[in-house]
């Protein structure tokens, strides 16, 4: 074993299927689950003579995109053969971009905590910009089935001519941490601005990672493995991890590493090479003369500027400035639109003042709850609790009805559908806190007569004693007694 | 630049062609002849001008997304040498 440090280089390449309706270049239907082969018309079985035709919203897509990361859009830009063969590529070509792609550079903030693998946890998040270098239009291959057809293959073209948005980072990831950062930023992003479901069981967002690594300190790129389809962020920082030892390992035993693409198995925890990198990768990529050059004009770009939604990066600065919320939180509570969405819901209904104790109990409580019964915030699901009914116990913790204990036994109720709302809760659960200074106080009294030890330890310069004495006047009030009141009252008499 | 044998044959099998020696050595003319005229065409002067990516000088048509295409499956797979199930067969691919 060498002493050296090594220090990991990641890029990411990701594959999001547009949202659209209908193929990147034929009229066949997108849509997921349908028999085999019973969307695959003409064009995408590649029978002679058949012409592509652009899909107009996949092009709005990748315009969309552009914008959302500050890319350059190029006014014109070409399609190409990429040139190899297999049985689910029937043209025996896949239509890309190669030399013009329709969106260059540009770039995202990630934020990666440091030290674990728990996105979110702690504080301690570091901010980090990603660059892009293109983004290109191109169309998915079909599925082969490996299963026993008597010793056949199976092939099912729906999935051929499925619009795709490759986007390609810079190699600017340092760690595992930050490349599933990285890929969960532009995950939530792609939804954000509409152009991709995001849904990665059925493979919407599928990600390949070029991993190396090198001598810390040293200028030069290691040679790079690429890990392929990586379609969930536990797998990909699975399979970073195995990689990254892996070469390390190689190296510091004497062996080169080999430019390769390699495969993860989840079941093994392990990523095992596929095939090197020789002229099985020489695609001789040229322009499709089926294809005129793509021309996108500043109109069409301002129109469909115009009909983005309010960005991730926009939102987090006027929660920052409109609400004063802290930078942490703020990122937070826009990482995803739905959450974003929940907090201003809620907001709306609170009251702006409330801000900062809306975003505690959306990043709090509602997180926590919706994490601990295995939900997300995400497109597609239901929160529970609907951000009106949150605001309502909110109301009710500020003009002092809840103690934040209360509040909480309030968001419980509800949460599982008790009551239809924070005051019907308190209601029948007879939840009002105890604000009435003068029935507070006659308790204090009791509880002061009955405890002459603590109030001499407290004479006596010992705090402890203090709050053994707000416990036990809010447990005479069975935690109904405003804590701060309780705390105020005592106080004033203790020092009478 | 000219090609070689070892460079036809490369493209060859890049292209799942399979020549026999006779015909690699025509196919290495044939080439070469092509490789001439592009010389030629390399031999102008362009400084200055932008490359076409098209013969013609219009601009991609587009299509709005709409679906116009129905299931006809079964009048492709009536052509097709062998299915299964829906799906098209081939021999097996091994990766």
């Amino acid at each position: 074993m060498s002493a050296t440090k090594w220090e990991v280089v990641i890029g990411l390449e990701t594959h999001t299927q547009l949202k659209t309706q209908s193929k990147i270049f034929s009229g066949s239907s997108v849509a997921f689950g349908a028999p085999p082969n019973a969307q695959a018309n003409a064009v995408d079985i590649a029978l002679p003579g058949m012409l592509p035709v652009l899909n107009r919203e996949a092009v709005v897509c990748a315009i969309k995109l552009g914008l959302a990361v500050g890319g350059k859009i190029a006014p014109r830009s070409i399609f190409a053969r990429k040139n190899y063969f297999y049985p689910d590529l029937p043209k025996g070509y896949q239509i890309s971009q190669f030399e013009t792609p329709v969106v260059s550079g540009g770039g995202l903030s990630i934020k990666v905590s440091e030290g674990t693998h728990r996105a979110g946890a702690g504080n301690t998040a570091i901010e980090k910009f990603i660059n892009l270098t293109r983004a290109h239009l191109e169309e998915d291959a079909g599925k082969s089935l490996h299963e026993d057809f008597h010793g056949k293959t199976g092939i099912d073209l729906n999935r051929a001519g499925i619009p795709l948005l490759e986007i390609v980072s810079e190699p600017d990831m340092r760690s595992s941490n930050e490349a599933v950062a990285y890929a969960k930023a532009l995950h939530a992003l792609v939804q954000w601005i509409g152009i991709c479901d995001g849904n990665m069981q059925e493979g919407s967002f599928r990600c390949d990672a070029n991993v190396s690594v090198r001598p810390l300190g040293q200028k030069e790129f290691g040679t790079r493995r690429e890990i392929k389809n990586l379609n969930s962020f536990r797998f990909m920082q699975q399979a970073i991890d195995f990689e990254v030892q892996w070469q390390i390992n190689e190296i510091e035993e004497g062996r080169a590493i080999q430019q390769a693409t390699v495969l993860f198995n989840s079941d093994t925890g392990e990523t095992r090479a596929m095939r090197s990198k020789e002229d099985a990768h020489d695609y001789r990529y040229f322009p499709d003369p089926d294809l005129l050059p793509l021309e996108i004009t500043p109109a069409w770009i301002a129109k469909v500027k115009a009909s983005l939604p309010e960005l991730p990066g926009a939102m987090k600065a006027r929660f920052e400035s409109d609400y004063g919320l802290s930078a942490y939180d703020a990122a937070t509570l826009s990482a995803s639109r739905e959450m974003a969405d929940y907090f201003e819901e809620t907001l709306t209904a609170a009251g702006r003042e409330n801000a900062k104790l809306c975003a505690n109990w959306v990043m709090g409580e509602v997180a926590g709850r919706l994490n601990k019964d295995g939900m997300e915030m995400t497109a597609g699901h239901t929160v529970p609790l609907a951000p009106t009914l949150l605001a309502g116990i909110i109301r009710r913790i500020t003009d002092n009805t809840l103690s934040n204990k209360m509040a909480r036994e309030v968001f419980d109720a509800l949460w599982v559908g008790e009551g239809k709302d924070a005051d019907a809760v308190i209601a029948a659960r007879g939840l009002t806190q105890v604000t009435d200074s003068g029935a507070i106080e006659s308790v204090i009294d009791q509880v002061l007569a009955a405890n002459a030890k603590s109030v001499e330890e407290f004479r006596a310069g010992k705090d402890k004693a203090f709050n053994a004495l707000v416990g036990q006047v809010m447990k005479a009030t069975k935690g109904k007694a405003d804590p701060q009141q309780v705390n105020d009252l005592l106080r004033k008499k203790l020092e009478a | 630049m000219s090609l070689n044998q070892e460079g036809v044959g490369r493209i060859a099998r890049l292209a799942r062609i399979e020549l026999s020696a006779a015909e690699s050595a025509a196919t290495q003319d044939q080439l070469n002849d092509i490789l001439g005229f592009i010389a030629r065409l390399q031999a102008v002067d362009t400084t200055g001008i932008e490359p076409m990516a098209h013969a013609v000088d219009v601009v991609q048509r587009l299509r709005p997304d709409f679906i116009t295409e129905t299931d006809r499956r079964a009048d492709f797979q009536a052509i097709a040498p062998e299915v299964e199930g829906g799906l098209y067969l081939v021999p097996k691919v091994i990766e």
